[in-house]
């Protein structure tokens, strides 16, 4: 990794008795899509305004590109915010809010003209220069407080839950827009979000915060497959987390008896669980074969769910409550509620996680 | 749509709104016809003339009074708006040692009777004077005591003013000014003071009117020379209602409401409702 656009080191904050964040250690590389994902109250924001210097950091360090900034203002800092509620300025057109920050800059105004100009095309908003903020919809002004913002050429760009306001298919609309824009100018994105799926499919990484702890920082991927924690596990996506005693390195023992293989080299202290996603559980009838080298337990089905491309299943075993989803693909056989069943899963897809 | 009341109750409500109305504006419109009587004698109508309005504008004791009436209600209007407006920041931005209790101090002069606030201000300066005069100069009640004291309880009212106005503003705006590079002063001058500016006006017309018509406050603290237009007229009917208060009165009247009309058309400013979720709705 070349020097990071952002490194936090030890960074605490607390309002008053309230501690905000705990002790965030995180380094951003440059040009990377990272995004802050967690619950709300988790720290998420708070470690937004700290980077951007709207609140500063009660210990720790906060450099820019390898520069010190934790106790810079915000208009000494290469950084521009894009809100969760946009903050357009209302007394002033688009032209004028978009051309705010090169004004403050002290640009000559030949230059502003041709760079608000440049970032208004960028935006397909060139048309509406002349409208007030509110003469422009939701997905508009969205793209004005993005324009605003990647006008000023920062080396970092933050933007806090900038689509939470608008409609499912717009938000998605626009989660395409962001990632393709942030590919073209090649601008570290920092990107706070409560919603995992946008996390997901835009970020290069993803740092899961809960309680003011950073508890994992990985690809989505890497998020997504082998989360370390229960909390991570369980916040991001649908999961099935059985209770389980760590035996040896290889091998955890079920809370309803049995030893099943699982990579238990990373298992920290405390209560642990084998965390398994829906598509990665199988089920076949009890008589069935199951391929070798499988993990495999009896169960019987509870409920059945029909999503059209694939089926639902809840399933008691004697380890826990299983979620299962099988693809709704011909030849694949489907279950009634109360049938017995074997589930079966691939050792390499279960995560040992802790709590 | 058929009324699911009585109708009798509906003809009673519609009959008790007119009484209202008519409670409040028959004595203007006695006021206003009164000023245009012909006649000398008051309650006698002599037929319809300005003759009244000539003569009040001829009146060289009326005209001084409205002389101090402007001097008074002119400065001490800017200093107040001046001085509420950044009370009114500083309790709302800001945080520090007996900040709540300032908040709530900060309505007293609205709601102190003004006799009391009339005293209240008389005490103070004789106090006052007797310090100015250890030093050496005579200090003595008339038009600078008067601006003091409709500073003191103008200022209450600009910044209530300005503080709603200022509680209707969505934070983020100033950080975003910050984000853009705007320091303190520039986030002030074109961010935050835009957008208080209607709150700051409707403050300024409010304490504007309420130093135009004060009676009370600047009788206690005027001194000679230094008579402002309702205490003109206050005197004048002591001695006898001239037909003259009619056509001064008419006059303030309409002053006061185009000032308070201002000032409410300044407060509620449709084009820039600010608040973050009147702007997320889609359209």
């Amino acid at each position: 990794m070349t020097k990071a656009a952002v490194e936090l080191s030890g960074v605490t904050k607390h309002f008053g008795e309230v501690v905000a964040l705990k002790g965030i250690d995180l380094a951003i590389a440059d040009g990377e899509f990272f995004s802050l994902l967690g619950p709300s109250g988790c720290g998420k924001t708070t470690t937004l305004r700290l980077i951007a210097g709207f609140e500063f950091p009660t210990s720790g360090s906060i450099q820019i590109h390898g520069k010190e900034m934790a106790l810079e203002p915000p208009d000494a800092r290469p950084i521009n915010t894009v809100f969760q509620s946009y903050a357009l300025f209302p007394h002033m057109n688009v032209e004028r809010n978009v051309g705010f920050g090169l004004q403050m800059k002290k640009v000559n105004s030949n230059e502003i003209a041709t760079r608000v100009g440049r970032a208004l095309d960028m935006v397909q908003l060139s048309h509406r220069a002349n409208a007030k903020p509110d003469q422009l919809s939701g997905g508009m002004q969205q793209r004005v407080a993005l324009a605003r913002a990647l006008v000023n050429e920062p080396e970092v760009l933050l933007l806090d839950e900038p689509l939470g306001a608008l409609d499912l298919k717009l938000r998605q609309q626009m989660q395409i827009e962001l990632k393709e824009l942030q590919e073209r100018v090649g601008i570290t994105f920092i990107y706070v979000t409560h919603d995992q799926e946008e996390a997901l499919t835009m970020s290069d990484r993803i740092g899961v915060m809960d309680k003011g702890e950073l508890l994992q920082v990985g690809t989505p991927k890497e998020i997504y497959e082998s989360p370390t924690s229960r909390f991570v596990a369980d916040f991001i996506g649908d999961i099935s987390l059985l209770a389980v005693s760590v035996v040896s390195p290889t091998e955890v023992r079920l809370s309803g008896g049995g030893n099943v293989p699982a990579d238990t080299s990373n298992a920290g202290d405390g209560s642990h669980w084998l965390a398994l996603r829906p598509e990665s559980l199988h089920l076949v009838s009890a008589a069935a074969d199951v391929p070798d080298g499988m993990v495999r337990i009896p169960g019987k089905v509870r409920h059945r769910v029909y999503y059209g491309d694939s089926y639902f299943y809840d399933v008691e075993t004697t380890a826990g409550s299983l979620d299962v989803r099988q693809e709704n693909r011909p030849g694949l056989p489907t279950f009634d509620a109360g049938t017995e069943l074997m589930v079966w899963w691939n050792p390499a897809a279960g995560s040992l996680v802790t709590a | 749509m058929k009324s699911l009341r009585h109708p009798w109750i509906d003809r009673l409500m519609a009959t008790n709104a007119w009484v209202v109305y008519a409670f409040f504006y028959l004595p203007i419109l006695v006021l206003v016809v009164f000023s245009f009587n012909a006649s000398a004698r008051v309650g006698i109508w002599g037929g319809v003339s300005p003759r009244w309005y000539g003569e009040v504008l001829g009146n060289a004791e009326v005209l001084d009074a409205l002389k101090n009436s402007l001097i008074v209600s002119g400065i001490s209007t800017i200093v107040s708006t001046i001085i509420g407006t950044a009370a009114a920041l500083a309790i709302d931005r800001y945080r520090f040692r007996g900040r709540r209790g300032l908040d709530g101090m900060l309505y007293l002069p609205i709601i102190i009777p003004d006799v009391t606030m009339a005293v209240m201000m008389l005490l103070f300066f004789a106090r006052v004077f007797d310090i100015v005069e250890l030093v050496g100069p005579r200090w003595q009640l008339g038009v600078t005591t008067i601006v003091i004291s409709h500073v003191a309880f103008n200022i209450a009212f600009v910044a209530v003013v300005v503080r709603a106005r200022l509680g209707q503003i969505d934070k983020s705006l100033e950080e975003a000014a910050r984000d853009l590079y705007a320091g303190a002063w520039q986030t002030f001058r074109r961010v935050t003071l835009p957008l208080i500016m209607p709150g700051v006006l409707g403050g300024a017309l409010l304490a504007l009117t309420l130093s135009l018509d004060d009676v009370v406050v600047t009788s206690f603290v005027a001194g000679p020379g230094s008579t402002t237009l309702p205490i003109y007229v206050f005197g004048l009917i002591r001695r006898g209602v001239s037909p003259q208060i009619n056509a001064i009165s008419s006059l303030m009247l309409i002053a006061s409401i185009a000032l308070v009309g201002l000032s409410l058309l300044l407060q509620r400013n449709p084009q820039d409702a600010i608040l973050p979720d009147e702007r997320l709705k889609e359209t």
